[in-house]
């Protein structure tokens, strides 16, 4: 009795501020967009910056020669950048919470399937060949789909795809490529391939140009939305195949549809950046902090957070020192002790 | 509302589980199915909520085989109530059993003001609202499994099928569970449940059903089913049963066990 008059209050104040917390996500992604097109080698106030881009949706007037020169530095210089920061943190972490509902496992990120590994082996495969930009990407694209193709197709040969074999044939298929990987930088000239291909894998948001950005960002804006709309579906299936089959969920479509975005969002993420982790493990249990685990919510939130995690380490990676940092250095020395802080709340639903 | 499972074959690796098993389940019923471990009672409710295809045998839902159901369609009719298990995630009561909702709505649109409503009037009815917005990984076995029948009567199925629901509740949470599900019963929901507590059914359910051997070797009222000589068949061990003065039937004892023990 004692506890459920304790517990009692609760209810009546706990979904409220709930309610509220749903919008924390989005508008920290908000203030991290306008930071990052704020501040740099040459610091605009933030103010200054919604002028601009209230002048250019032509709400206010702007003088030309301020107007042109902001348009340069804005636009041309670092709207590219913010926006791949967006993207990719977005799509990192909305695969993540995806893979670990699909995956009942809050540990699991978007490599598991072998989609980093393949996009890596590519990308230095490319680079080995030729080197041409365009080439590195579509290499990184193309193997990070044929990793998990290999991977989901083990599984549904030797186990009619059951959570564990997926896991197997990721396992295989990420070890594949990482030994295909080594044979390549193996094979590179230790003087100029092999540390691009050392560098390339860090990761860097200053590689993508507006031209990168015009061709990848419908795929991964669909899939990210795709994804977000999936949530209920995916509550449903973290408790397991067969629950979910009775609640009339068409579990293996699901399940597949689900990898197969995941899959072509995250290799989009390392044709344009590089390799960028921790971030598909951090941020959805950031995200599960503020919304709780349902995935409706959670998905979205878990896209925002990323978005802004990704603006901010990008902030970091530019500003800190005079020369830029690699971008996946600075996410997985941010990550690890923001992991740390959370890890306490994290661990309850743990067994 | 039925649900039936006729002549069911099913072989497991090469192994045959299931030869030639039988089984039906009205609304207002409580049958109780019993048989050994690996005996396949597990299989024969997957099989019944089309969750496994049968090697032979049909299995109909109000007369139609389940094929020619719409798995949303079914989900309406037919609710599956898994053994207590821990959610990898901490959903909330009220989120867990939310999902009951999900052939309704689809998967795509949210739960409306009255599916919220309904399912805050299922809690209510079980008795646990006060736990709805608690972490489902918090709470215990016995109110886990309240939670996954609220689930389940958010379907608005008339049938619920339930796999132990026994298992790992205490004395107590069992003996409040049983009531429960007689209540539903008489509300007109059909039950179809496992145990392995020969005693249970003794005294509770309208029917007992014996699955040996891959057949279902017994059906009907547990007076006539529920013999010493069954539990030897079942479970190869002998019993005695024991009545209360008036002659009323009380429990199932191991033969030749001194009361010491």
């Amino acid at each position: 009795m004692a506890e459920a008059a304790s517990t009692h209050p609760l209810p009546a104040t706990a979904p409220a501020a709930a309610r509220m917390r749903w919008l924390v996500a989005p508008l920290l992604a908000l203030a991290a967009t306008l930071a990052a097109l704020s501040f740099g080698r040459y610091p605009l106030p933030p103010w200054e910056t919604v002028r601009f881009l209230f002048a250019a949706a032509g709400f206010v007037s702007m003088e030309p020669e301020r107007y042109a020169l902001l348009h340069n530095l804005i636009v041309e210089i670092r709207l590219p950048r913010v926006l791949a920061a967006i993207l990719v943190g977005a799509s990192l972490s909305v695969s993540g919470a995806a893979y670990q509902a699909l995956f009942r496992n809050p540990l699991v990120s978007p490599g598991l399937l072998g989609v980093l590994a393949g996009a890596s082996a590519g990308a230095a495969l490319g680079i080995l060949l030729d080197g041409h930009w365009l080439l590195v990407q579509a290499g990184a694209f193309v193997m990070g789909l044929a990793a998990v193709g290999i991977g989901v197709g083990i599984a549904h040969l030797f186990g009619g795809g059951s959570i564990i074999m997926l896991v197997l044939g990721g396992i295989l298929s990420g070890a594949l490529f990482t030994s295909l990987l080594t044979m390549v930088k193996y094979l590179a000239d230790p003087y100029s391939q092999l540390p691009a291909i050392v560098y390339w894998l860090m990761g860097s948001l200053g590689q993508a140009g507006i031209g990168d950005m015009a061709w990848a960002a419908p795929p991964m804006l669909a899939g990210i939305l795709l994804l977000c709309l999936m949530g209920r579906a995916l509550d449903a299936l973290s408790m397991g195949d067969d629950e979910a089959r009775a609640l009339g969920v068409p579990v293996t479509a699901v399940r597949l549809t689900a990898i197969a975005v995941a899959t072509l969002i995250s290799a989009l993420t390392v044709s344009i950046a590089g390799m960028i982790g921790w971030i598909g493990l951090v941020v959805p249990h950031i995200a599960r902090l503020l919304v709780g685990p349902g995935n409706a919510r959670l998905l979205p939130a878990a896209a925002s957070l990323g978005a802004a995690f990704l603006l901010f380490a990008d902030g970091l990676a530019r500003n800190l020192f005079a020369a830029e940092l690699p971008i996946g250095i600075v996410t997985e020395l941010l990550g690890i002790p923001v992991f740390l802080l959370v890890l306490h709340r994290v661990r309850r639903g743990w067994t | 509302m039925s649900i039936a499972a006729r002549d069911i074959h099913f072989a497991y690796h090469g192994r045959p589980v299931l030869a030639g098993a039988s089984l039906a389940l009205a609304a207002g019923e409580r049958v109780c199915l019993l048989g050994a471990n690996g005996a396949g009672k597990s299989t024969l409710l997957r099989i019944l909520l089309g969750l496994q295809r049968p090697d032979r045998g049909s299995v109909t839902v109000d007369g139609t085989a389940l094929a020619g159901w719409h798995r949303r369609q079914l989900a309406r009719r037919v609710a599956y109530v898994p053994q207590v298990h821990v959610a990898p995630f901490p959903y909330t009561v009220r989120q867990v059993a939310l999902m009951g909702r999900l052939p309704a709505t689809g998967l795509l649109k949210a739960p409306g003001a009255a599916d919220r409503a309904c399912v805050g009037d299922i809690l209510e009815h079980l008795g646990i609202a006060h736990l709805a917005e608690r972490a489902y990984t918090e709470i215990s076995g016995g109110e886990r499994q309240l939670t996954l029948i609220a689930r389940a009567l958010a379907q608005e199925a008339l049938l619920l099928v339930m796999d132990e629901p026994l298992a790992g509740l205490d004395y107590g949470n069992q003996v409040r569970l049983l009531e429960r599900l007689e209540g539903l019963t008489g509300e007109g929901y059909g039950v179809l449940m496992t145990t392995h507590d020969p005693n249970q059914p003794l005294t509770g359910s309208q029917r007992v059903a014996l699955l040996i051997d891959g057949r279902i070797a017994a059906d009907g009222h547990p007076h006539e089913v529920l013999t010493p000589e069954a539990i030897h068949r079942l479970y190869g061990v002998r019993v005695e049963l024991l009545h209360t003065a008036d002659g009323r039937r009380l429990a199932f004892r191991p033969a030749g066990r001194r009361a010491a023990c």
